[in-house]
């Protein structure tokens, strides 16, 4: 298959699947069919990208017969293919999650469109090599998850989503007001053009303070502190499947967005960025965490985790060592699956247990025994226990942080694993080692007598579980993958190359030699 | 003239920060309207003002000769498609949340962060669903 074809499939799938599911409204059953069928396709075309660009080349289109940089690029490096992978996993396991519990008010509400439009945006914002484009991806990804958020229409969700809503669009703004000045300061939107245009562009300060507003809008999409309030304020008022895909997908965004321009555009040696994004790793980390501790129901301690981890991807960036990257890289891979199961789990929780408040549920270990050993696996990684997937991401992270002198960030990131562990073993405590209270052993009955949406839930958790136990028993060539994938990103001229290279014949050349293209 | 535009940017964006930080949802629409607005001329400034002809290629031609720049124009286009569909959502959302909720004041809607449920209290049935 051409570079064309394989850039565009993994666009191409979702955007499908949201006019089919669409058009199957009132059809549920085929509706459900087609969804399921668009994320196996959706994989299956992330895997023959990342099969294409797994030897170290790096893939590039332009559409609609633009050279570069004057079109729109799309580009798959090692990193980005392996988002586009992990975003595919995410979609199958959580497509069949979603035919369990409460799959009927969901799909009245539009689910199956909405999912996909969020997989479009997550993928384009994955794949696309210019950065105004980048902005239309994320409004893509944000409208799609403005209607998963409110779909229940519940008052809790109406007033998460106000607030989820106002800060997400707040940001985007911010965003856009970067790209504005980027492109007035420089005369270009290509992300490889830019790479080679900002050096040589006179005023660093202007550059400095750029890179600042893409770090502020790009960290709040990340969740990172201290922008990070939309996302425990709205994230546990959506159903399970929902919260699952946004903790999968929506904050690794950010993070990619963060890794990808710090360091093709500004690189990581930033005058003082390096600092402040260790300062900010640790606060992120360590407010996270603190939040988890204080919560008893189980969806808000899982939300605040999202924000501690999104610290230990920041550590890689403040210290900016190909190793701290590679950590960094395969922390994002390991962390979507564990943490988009941990929220598969919660939602079998409430339906085996009666509820996500851990004061009112228990005695799980007894009413659903297999739920409860695969609750091992995500926890236990989350917190970072070897042989698990969380260990090696951690090990990748703290020993590069060590390796670069930076001790403080390395304590800080072992001491914010130890305190995970204390969260992960409050809800294994209180939702399934204490003895039932009657609210769970009511809900225990129900869990037993629905055969067919207790194997709904627990074949995607079953499956999850199994992926981050491969990465945690054969870690190598997950690692090498990093290591790789980091040089890749670190080396920028691949990339560049890559990009401005790929000309439709027909086209005149591009002036993209001279450092003086500003309008 | 760029003064007299960065100067006006900065003015709308002062202003729709400003009712962005109000507690009224109708003022923070407003808001951010305002800015997305703001953020469009500093595209627009951005991409050089001139007293040029329109970007339209002559019958003929194949090529622009000296023309205002076309790039600026089509960000902006795409911005205000994108914002105008993201704030007509936020409209809809926002008199939903004060049917529902019967506050306009975001800080005043607590049913998504229920303030002080002491550990173990019992949790409105909704919260639970």
């Amino acid at each position: 298959m051409n570079a064309h074809l394989l850039l565009t499939l993994p666009i191409a799938v979702p955007l499908l699947s949201v006019a089919l599911g669409a058009l199957l409204h009132p059809w549920p059953r085929a509706q459900r069919w087609a969804s399921l069928a668009g994320s196996v396709l959706l994989l299956a075309a992330s895997l023959a990208l990342l099969q294409a660009v797994y030897g170290g080349t790096v893939l590039a289109t332009q559409f609609g017969q633009w050279a570069a940089p004057f079109g729109i690029s799309f580009v798959a490096d090692l990193f980005s293919a392996a988002m586009v992978v992990i975003t595919g996993l995410m979609a199958v396991v959580i497509s069949i999650y979603a035919l369990a519990d409460g799959a009927r008010e969901r799909e009245r509400a539009w689910f199956h469109p909405l999912y996909h439009g969020l997989l479009l945006g997550v993928t384009g914002a994955f794949l696309t090599g210019d950065i105004f484009n980048l902005y239309v991806w994320f409004e893509v990804m944000l409208i799609a998850s403005f209607g998963l958020l409110v779909q229940g229409g519940t008052r809790a969700q109406l007033d998460a989503g106000v607030k989820y809503v106002v800060l997400n669009l707040l940001v985007t703004t911010l965003f856009l007001m970067g790209v504005g000045f980027l492109y007035g300061l420089t005369g270009t939107l290509n992300m490889a053009d830019l790479a080679r245009t900002l050096p040589t562009v006179g005023n660093t300060g202007l550059v400095t303070t750029l890179a600042v507003l893409f770090l502020l809008a790009f960290g709040a999409k990340a969740a990172v502190f201290p922008l990070f309030f939309w996302l425990p304020a709205a994230y546990h008022t959506a159903s399970a499947p929902v919260v699952a895909i946004f903790a999968a997908l929506l904050t690794k965004v950010g993070v990619y967005a963060i890794l990808r321009c710090f360091t093709l555009l500004f690189g990581a040696d930033i005058g003082f960025i390096g600092p402040i994004v260790g300062v900010l790793a640790v606060l992120t980390m360590v407010t996270g965490v603190l939040g988890a501790a204080s919560h008893y129901d189980i969806r808000r301690i899982l939300s605040f985790h999202i924000i501690s981890q999104i610290g230990y991807m920041l550590v890689g960036l403040a210290v900016a060592t190909p190793l701290a990257i590679a950590g960094a890289i395969l922390y994002v891979l390991h962390h979507i699956v564990v943490k988009a199961n941990l929220f598969l789990i919660a939602g079998a929780v409430r339906l085996a247990g009666g509820s996500y408040d851990l004061k009112r549920i228990g005695g799980l270990h007894r009413s659903a025994p297999v739920l409860a050993l695969l609750f091992a696996v995500p926890a236990l990684s989350l917190a970072g226990l070897p042989p698990l997937s969380g260990f090696w991401a951690k090990f990748v992270v703290i020993r590069s942080s060590l390796d670069a002198g930076h001790v403080a960030l390395a304590v800080a990131a072992l001491a914010v694993g130890a305190l995970t562990l204390y969260s992960m073993l409050k809800i294994w405590n209180e939702a399934f080692w204490k003895a039932a209270p009657p609210l769970s052993q009511e809900a225990a009955r129900q869990w037993r007598a629905n055969p067919a949406a207790r194997a709904a839930m627990l074949v995607p958790i079953g499956a999850l579980a199994a992926v981050t136990l491969t990465i945690g028993l054969w870690t190598q060539p997950f690692v090498d993958f990093s290591l790789r994938a980091a040089e890749q990103l670190l080396a920028r001229e691949p990339y560049v190359q890559a990009v401005l290279a790929t000309r439709p014949s027909a086209a005149p050349a591009a002036p993209f030699n001279d450092p003086g293209v500003a309008p | 003239m760029e003064t007299l535009y960065a100067l006006t940017f900065g003015a709308m964006l002062a202003a729709a920060l400003y009712l962005l930080m109000s507690r009224n949802l109708l003022r923070m629409v407003l808001g951010l309207l305002l800015m997305g607005n703001a953020v469009n001329l500093a595209i627009f400034t951005g991409g050089r003002l001139s007293s040029a002809v329109p970007p339209l290629v002559p019958e003929g031609a194949r090529d622009l000769v000296v023309s205002a720049n076309p790039l600026p124009q089509a960000l902006i286009l795409t911005a205000i498609v994108i914002s105008f569909s993201l704030v007509a959502y936020a409209v809809v959302l926002f008199e939903r949340s004060h049917r529902a909720l019967g506050t306009l004041d975001p800080d005043a809607m607590g049913a998504a962060e229920p303030e002080a449920a002491p550990a173990g209290h019992p949790v409105r049935a909704e919260e639970r669903a």
